[in-house]
């Protein structure tokens, strides 16, 4: 399905334009320039957010944390890793998945339960990064804690749901 | 507090891999993160070229602003500050749309541009406005219908269904996306008073 919303998309927009008699090209132009001007905002944004989360999810200090955590959970070490890891990194957690779904096999509970959270949200603190950043905006106020918190009840239905449907 | 959090990863990080005699891995990290983010940025750089053009002509053409108009009514009370028939409505619909079918890169440049448009209400430019912290709390919590990525890698890895999380992650980021609205009312509502 979602194969057909993009050609759907460019095509209404398009043929709006051509009925509305709009220099289609010249328009299409004009917009697209603005893209380097946009790219060289968000690119010192981009590069801050990846060294700081690569050097802290590299220092292994994230799993060493879990391992202490570890006993008091039934779900394996992965499943854990990629929900506290989610908000934080996309790349990390979807690396994350690859091995679950390889290890546990793709569908176990395991592979269900971190498709549904790798699902539920997105990379929370990268969004808000990007987008604040890119207006130059650096006071977000409550907006990282709304977001995060909206995470936390993202997870923990993902957990609830998941038992309920494949547990 | 993006601000404090990246000092405290970075510190963290740091100290944690010299404790634990980490110091040469890290010290290619930070070597390849420069690396990384140039990748990236060469990614999407792209394709908000091709969506801002895109995004142009419907500008342009008067089609975004008609979107706005019967949106008002829908999105309207969510955000009680953007004026009536405001641009910044369509931008803001157009990457929920492109986020709600699981077109990740369209949703960006979407993004952006509300951003921008909201940027232009805001009486403090320095600081969020109440706007911009409702549409990154609905963006966050991800409202996704088709998460594409997803089914796609449970195809590559053989999965007898693919499809078989869709509903959960359907429940589940509802759930999210409904209690980030109501975080996002209540801490508006207490740095109101």
């Amino acid at each position: 399905m979602s194969n057909y919303i993009l050609p759907f998309m460019v095509l209404g927009i398009v043929a709006y334009g051509l009925v509305k008699k709009i220099d289609l090209y010249d328009t299409f132009l004009e917009g697209s320039k603005e893209s380097f001007k946009m790219c060289l905002t968000i690119f010192p944004n981009l590069l801050a957010m990846i060294i700081s989360v690569n050097i802290l999810i590299d220092s292994g200090i994230l799993e060493f944390l879990i391992n202490l955590l570890l006993p008091l959970l039934k779900v394996p070490i992965e499943v854990i890793s990629l929900a506290i890891m989610r908000p934080i990194s996309g790349n990390a957690t979807l690396a994350l998945l690859n091995t679950i779904y390889t290890k546990y096999g793709v569908d176990h509970f395991y592979s269900l339960l971190a498709s549904t959270i790798q699902g539920c949200t997105d990379t929370t603190l990268y969004v808000i990064a990007l987008y604040y950043g890119s207006i130059g905006i650096k006071k977000t106020r409550y907006a990282l804690k709304a977001s995060l918190l909206a995470d936390v009840v993202g997870i923990t239905a993902s957990i609830l749901v998941c038992h309920f449907l494949f547990g | 507090m993006v601000s404090k959090i990246w000092g405290y990863f970075i510190i963290i990080g740091i100290v944690f891999s010299l404790i634990s005699g980490n110091a040469v891995k890290i010290n290619e990290t930070i070597l390849m993160s420069t690396k990384t983010s140039l990748e990236l940025l060469l990614q999407i750089f792209p394709v908000i070229a091709l969506w801002l053009g895109i995004a142009n002509i419907a500008t342009v053409s008067g089609l975004l602003e008609k979107l706005a108009k019967s949106l008002t009514k829908v999105l309207g009370p969510l955000f009680p500050e953007i004026p009536k028939n405001h641009i910044s409505l369509s931008y803001i619909a157009s990457n929920i749309i492109a986020n709600v079918f699981g077109l990740g890169n369209a949703a960006t440049p979407f993004g952006l541009k509300a951003m921008s448009s909201l940027q232009e209400l805001n009486t403090d430019k320095s600081k969020a406005s109440r706007s911009m912290i409702t549409f990154t709390t609905i963006n966050t919590s991800g409202v996704t219908i088709v998460p594409t990525t997803i089914i796609a890698l449970r195809i590559l890895y053989g999965s007898s269904n693919p499809t078989a999380t869709v509903v959960s992650t359907l429940i589940a980021t509802s759930l999210a996306t409904l209690a980030g609205l109501l975080f996002d009312y209540l801490f508006a509502r207490r740095s109101h008073e």
